[in-house]
C-alpha cells in the first residue's frame, strides 16, 4: 500500500480556529452532526404539519395562523403551504439529514481514526465542505421566507412546473433559492467525496489493508465513490434549470408550453431530460443515504453479537455491487414518464437484480447474530431495528421495480411507505445506532441506557405504525402529494387511516423528546466514558477518550488483524483489538 | 417518572432479547393481519378492476405479493429467533464463525432466479400495454392535461382530429363546440369541425380505446385506478396508450403527478357506456 507521510500540526489555540473554522476532522464531524440534528428537527416539524392537513383537511388552526399568517389563511392550511412543506420536508431530510449525518458526520469523525490516520487527506477542503453545506442549509431555509413562498414542486423538482415561475405560488424566488441551495450542497458533497476517497486509499496505517478495514469504512468509502459520480450530474442539472428560469434557455421547456393562457417563449427542451439527470443522481442518492447505515449496522452487530461478520468479503462485494447497480436503475423512477417502454424493461430487470446483494446483506446480518452472545445495548437494539426495517422497506421494492405493477403503484402512497421505511427510518435507525454507539468516543460521556431503550421501543413500534398503513393507502390508489383527498369518492373510505397515521406520527415524534433529553443531558451530565466501553476491537477504541488532537500519540497504531475478532477460540479475552 | 425510568427499567435488561424477539414477531404478525383485514374492508384495497389487462396485472401482483410476504415473514421470524436464542449468558463465548461461502452462493442463486423471474414475467402485461399497437378499429380519444383540468377530445364522424396550435389556445371559451377553444383547434382545418371536446371521458364498453396524452403547461398524470392505468401527460410529447374497459359505470380520473397548487383537485369522470349509448352521446354532442 501507498506510503503516506502524515504531517503533524500543533493544535490550534483560539476558540474560532478550534471550534468554528476548524480543520480537525473530529470537530467537523461534530459540526455536521449538529447541523443534521437541527435539520432533522425542522424536517420533523414539517412532517407533522403535513400530517395535520392530511388527517383533518378542513380544520382550522388559529394558533398556527399566528405563526404562518400566509400558510394558514383563516386558520385553514393552504394547499400551497402543504405542498411547500412536502417539498421542504423531503429536501431537508434527504440532503441535510440522510446525506449529512451518516456520511459527513460520523464518517468525518471516525473514518480517519478507524484507518489509523491523523486527519483527513485535505483538512482545509474538509472545513470548506462543511461551511458550504452550512451555507446551503441557510439558503434552503431562506426559501421558506421569501416573497412568493417556498417552492412546492416536490424534492424531485420536475420541470416545467419548476422551470416556469408563472406556474403558480412558490415558483418564484423560493424555487431559485432551492436550486442554489442544492447546487451548493452538490459542491460540498463533491469536495467531501474526494476527501473521503483519498483518505481511504492513501492514509491507512501500517497493516490496515483494504480487507482489514471495518465495514463502516467500506460504507463511507463506497458512498464517497457514489457521491463523486452522482452529485456532479445533479449540479449540472441544477445549473441548467437555473438558466431556464432566469436566462430563458429552455433546456427543460419544450416548445408550445402555455401557462394560464400565456405562451412560454423559447422552448426546444425536454422535461424528460431533467428526470433522467435528476434520477441519475437521485437513485444513487438512496444508497448514499443507506450505505453508511449499513456499514455502521454491520460494525455494531459484530461488536455486540461478539462475533466476526458472517461473510466479511461478501459484505464488501455486496456493498460495491449495490453501489454499481445503483447507477444502472434510475429509469425505474420513470416507467410511466413517457420514456421508451423498451428501455423500461431493462431498468426493471436490473432493479430486481439489486435485490440479490441486498438479500446477501440481510442474510449475513442474520448470520452474524446466529450463534452470537448478544449484548442488548441501545446501539445494538437500533442496529437490529435497522435490519428489520431494511427488510420491511426493501421487500416492496420487488413490487415497485416491476414495470407493470409500477403502473398501478407509481406516485401513490405505496411508494411513500416503501421509501420512508427503507431510506427514511431504516437510515435514521442507522444514525441512532451510530449515535448511541459512538457518543462515548465523541463526547467522552455515555448516554443513559434505560432512556435509550425507552426511545428505541417507542420509535420502533411507532415507525411501523406510521408507514405500514401507507401501503394500504397506495393499494387503494391514493396518489401522493394530495393536499386533500376528500374530493375523491374512491378515497373517502381511507380517511380513518389518515387520522391513524397522524396520531402515530405525533406519538412517535413525541418519543424523540426522550432522545433529545437523553442526548443533551448526557452531553453535560452523562457518566464519564472509558476508552473502550463496549469492549470493541477497532482503532477508534484504541485511542484515549477524549480523543487527542491528531488522534493517536506519537506513533500511529499498527494493525495486526481483521476488524471483528470477537470470541476467538483460545484467546484470553473475548475480543482481540486490531492494534494489539 | 424520570428517576423511575432511569433506575427501575433496568430490571428489563436480562430479558431484553426475549422482549425484542416477541416485539419483532408481533409486528410481523400484526403487519400481515393488518393487510389481511384491509383486504376485506371496502375501499381499503384495489378498486374493482374493469379493464382487460387488469386481471393479468392483479395476478402478477398476487404472485409478487406472496414472494414479498414470504421474504418479509421469513427474515423477521429469523431475526426474532436470533435475538431470542443468542443472548449473552455470563462469560460464555460466541461461536467463532466467519461465514459460509456455499450458503452465500446458494442464496445468491435462489434470489437471483426468483427476482429475475418476477421481473421477466411482469413484462408481459407491460408489453401488452406499451409495445403492441392499438388495433386499427380502436376508439380514438385525445386527453389533454392543464392546470387543473382534463380535456377529452373525440375526433367525430370523420375519425380525424383537427390540427391544433398552442398559439390558438383560448381558455376563455371551453364549451364543446368552441373553436379554437382551450385545445387550440384550428378553425380553418375542416377535420376539426366535428371534434367533440369535453371534460368527462366517455367511452364504449368492450372496445379498444386508444388514448393520446398531451399536456399544455406542466406534467400531469392520467390515472384511473379501476382501469389499472397510469401514464404521464407531458408537455411537448404525445404519448399513446390503449386499453379496453369491460364494465359500464362511472369512474374517477385522478392526476397522479404533482402539477401545482391545486393538484389534488384535478379530477374528472370517466363514463363507460354501451355502444348504443356511446353512439347516441356522439351524435348529441357533435358540434352544430
Amino acid at each position: 500500500m501507498a506510503e503516506h507521510i502524515q504531517t503533524s500540526h500543533a493544535a490550534p489555540k483560539g476558540f474560532i480556529r478550534k471550534y468554528i473554522f476548524s480543520t480537525d476532522h473530529k470537530v467537523i464531524g461534530i459540526q455536521y452532526f449538529f447541523l443534521a440534528l437541527t435539520a432533522a428537527l425542522v424536517g420533523l416539524v414539517m412532517s407533522l404539519l403535513i400530517r395535520l392537513r392530511l388527517a383533518w383537511p378542513a380544520s382550522r388552526w388559529p394558533m398556527l395562523e399566528a405563526i404562518f399568517p400566509d400558510g394558514f389563511k383563516d386558520g385553514l392550511m393552504q394547499p400551497e403551504f402543504y405542498l411547500a412543506m412536502v417539498t421542504m420536508h423531503g429536501t431537508i431530510m434527504v440532503f441535510m439529514v440522510l446525506t449529512t449525518a451518516p456520511q459527513s458526520g460520523f464518517g468525518n469523525y471516525f473514518l480517519p481514526i478507524q484507518i489509523g490516520a491523523r486527519d483527513m487527506a485535505f483538512p482545509v477542503l474538509n472545513m470548506l465542505s462543511f461551511w458550504i453545506t452550512f451555507l446551503s442549509f441557510v439558503v434552503l431555509i431562506a426559501a421558506l421566507f421569501v416573497v412568493g413562498g417556498a417552492p412546492l414542486g416536490g424534492w424531485t423538482f420536475y420541470p416545467t412546473l419548476s422551470a416556469i415561475p408563472s406556474t403558480g405560488p412558490g415558483q418564484a424566488l423560493g424555487a431559485d433559492l432551492w436550486i442554489v441551495s442544492i447546487a451548493l450542497f452538490c459542491v460540498a458533497s463533491l469536495l467531501g467525496a474526494l476527501n473521503f476517497i483519498t483518505t481511504t486509499l492513501n492514509m491507512r496505517t501500517h497493516g490496515m489493508t483494504l480487507m482489514r478495514m471495518p465495514l463502516s469504512c467500506w460504507g463511507w468509502f463506497t458512498t464517497a465513490v457514489i457521491a463523486l459520480l452522482a452529485f456532479p450530474v445533479l449540479l449540472a442539472a441544477g445549473i441548467l434549470l437555473l438558466l431556464d428560469r432566469n436566462a430563458g434557455t429552455g433546456f427543460f421547456i419544450p416548445s408550445g408550453v402555455s401557462v394560464s393562457g400565456n405562451l412560454i417563449p423559447g422552448g426546444g427542451g425536454s422535461t424528460l431530460l431533467w428526470q433522467h439527470l435528476f434520477w441519475f443522481f437521485g437513485h444513487p442518492e438512496v444508497y448514499i443515504a443507506i450505505l453508511p447505515g449499513m456499514g455502521a449496522t454491520s460494525h455494531i452487530l459484530a461488536t455486540f453479537a461478539r462475533k466476526p461478520i458472517f461473510g466479511h468479503k461478501a459484505m464488501v462485494v455486496a456493498m460495491f455491487a449495490i453501489g454499481l447497480l445503483g447507477f444502472l436503475v434510475w429509469g425505474h423512477h420513470m416507467f410511466i414518464s413517457g420514456m421508451n417502454p423498451k428501455v423500461a424493461i431493462a431498468f426493471s430487470v436490473l432493479t430486481l437484480v439489486i435485490g440479490v446483494p441486498s438479500a446477501v446483506k440481510t442474510f449475513n446480518w442474520l448470520g452474524t447474530l446466529w450463534g452470537g452472545r448478544i449484548r442488548f445495548t441501545t446501539p445494538m437494539l437500533f442496529a437490529i431495528g435497522f435490519v428489520s426495517l431494511f427488510v420491511a422497506g426493501g421487500v416492496t421494492g420487488l413490487v415497485l421495480g416491476q414495470t407493470a405493477l409500477d403502473v398501478v403503484f407509481h406516485d401513490t402512497h405505496f411508494v411513500t411507505g416503501h421509501f420512508h421505511l427503507i431510506m427514511g427510518v431504516a437510515a435514521i435507525f442507522g444514525i441512532f445506532a451510530a449515535t448511541y454507539y459512538w457518543f462515548p468516543k465523541m463526547f467522552a460521556r455515555t448516554m443513559n441506557e434505560p432512556l435509550g431503550k425507552v426511545h428505541f421501543w417507542l420509535t420502533f413500534v411507532g415507525v411501523y405504525a406510521i408507514f405500514i398503513p401507507f401501503h394500504i393507502l397506495g393499494i387503494a390508489g391514493h396518489p401522493r402529494r394530495y393536499a386533500d383527498s376528500t374530493g375523491y369518492e374512491f378515497l373517502r373510505a381511507l380517511d380513518p387511516l389518515h387520522v391513524f397515521i397522524t396520531i402515530a406520527a405525533f406519538a412517535t415524534a413525541a418519543a424523540q423528546l426522550v432522545f433529545l433529553i437523553n442526548f443533551f443531558w448526557s452531553l453535560f451530565k452523562g457518566k464519564r466514558a472509558s476508552d473502550n466501553p463496549w469492549e470493541a476491537t477497532t482503532l477508534e477504541w484504541s485511542t484515549p477518550t477524549p480523543v487527542p488532537h491528531e488522534n493517536f500519540g506519537e506513533l500511529l497504531p499498527i494493525v495486526h488483524r481483521m476488524p471483528y475478532e470477537y470470541s476467538v477460540p483460545g484467546a484470553e479475552k473475548d475480543y482481540l483489538m486490531q492494534a494489539e | 417518572m424520570f428517576e423511575f425510568i432511569l433506575h427501575r427499567s433496568s430490571f428489563l435488561l436480562p430479558n431484553m432479547g426475549r422482549l425484542l424477539a416477541i416485539l419483532i414477531w408481533l409486528i410481523t404478525a400484526g403487519t400481515i393481519a393488518f393487510f389481511a383485514w384491509a383486504k376485506t374492508k371496502s375501499g381499503w384495497w384495489f378498486p374493482e378492476a374493469i379493464s382487460t389487462h387488469a386481471a393479468a396485472m392483479d395476478s402478477q401482483f398476487k404472485i409478487t405479493w406472496i414472494v414479498v410476504g414470504l421474504a418479509f415473514f421469513g427474515a423477521q421470524v429469523a431475526l426474532g429467533y436470533a435475538v431470542w436464542k443468542f443472548r449473552a449468558k455470563g462469560n460464555e463465548r460466541a461461536s467463532y464463525n466467519e461465514g459460509n461461502t456455499r450458503m452465500e452462493i446458494v442464496l445468491v442463486a435462489i434470489t437471483a432466479v426468483v427476482f429475475i423471474t418476477l421481473a421477466v414475467t411482469g413484462q408481459r402485461v407491460w408489453a401488452g400495454l406499451h409495445l403492441n399497437q392499438a388495433p386499427p378499429d380502436a376508439v380514438q380519444v385525445e386527453v389533454t392535461g392543464q392546470q387543473f383540468n382534463w380535456y377529452f377530445r373525440h375526433p367525430g364522424a370523420d375519425a380525424r382530429f383537427g390540427s391544433t396550435s398552442p398559439k390558438l389556445y383560448n381558455d376563455a371559451d371551453n364549451t364543446a363546440g368552441a373553436r379554437p377553444g382551450p385545445l387550440g383547434i384550428d378553425p380553418k382545418d375542416p377535420s376539426g369541425a366535428d371534434d367533440i371536446v369535453g371534460q368527462t371521458l366517455v367511452i364504449p364498453v368492450n372496445r379498444p380505446i386508444s388514448l393520446t396524452l398531451r399536456a399544455k403547461d406542466v406534467t400531469h398524470d392520467f390515472f384511473v385506478p379501476a382501469l389499472r392505468l397510469k401514464q404521464d401527460a407531458v408537455p411537448g410529447l404525445k404519448i399513446n396508450l390503449h386499453f379496453t374497459a369491460t364494465k359500464e359505470g362511472r369512474y374517477e380520473v385522478a392526476c397522479a403527478e404533482l402539477c401545482g397548487q391545486l393538484h389534488h383537485q384535478m379530477r374528472a369522470y370517466m363514463r363507460v357506456v354501451s355502444q348504443a349509448e356511446f353512439d347516441k352521446w356522439l351524435s348529441e354532442n357533435a358540434p352544430k
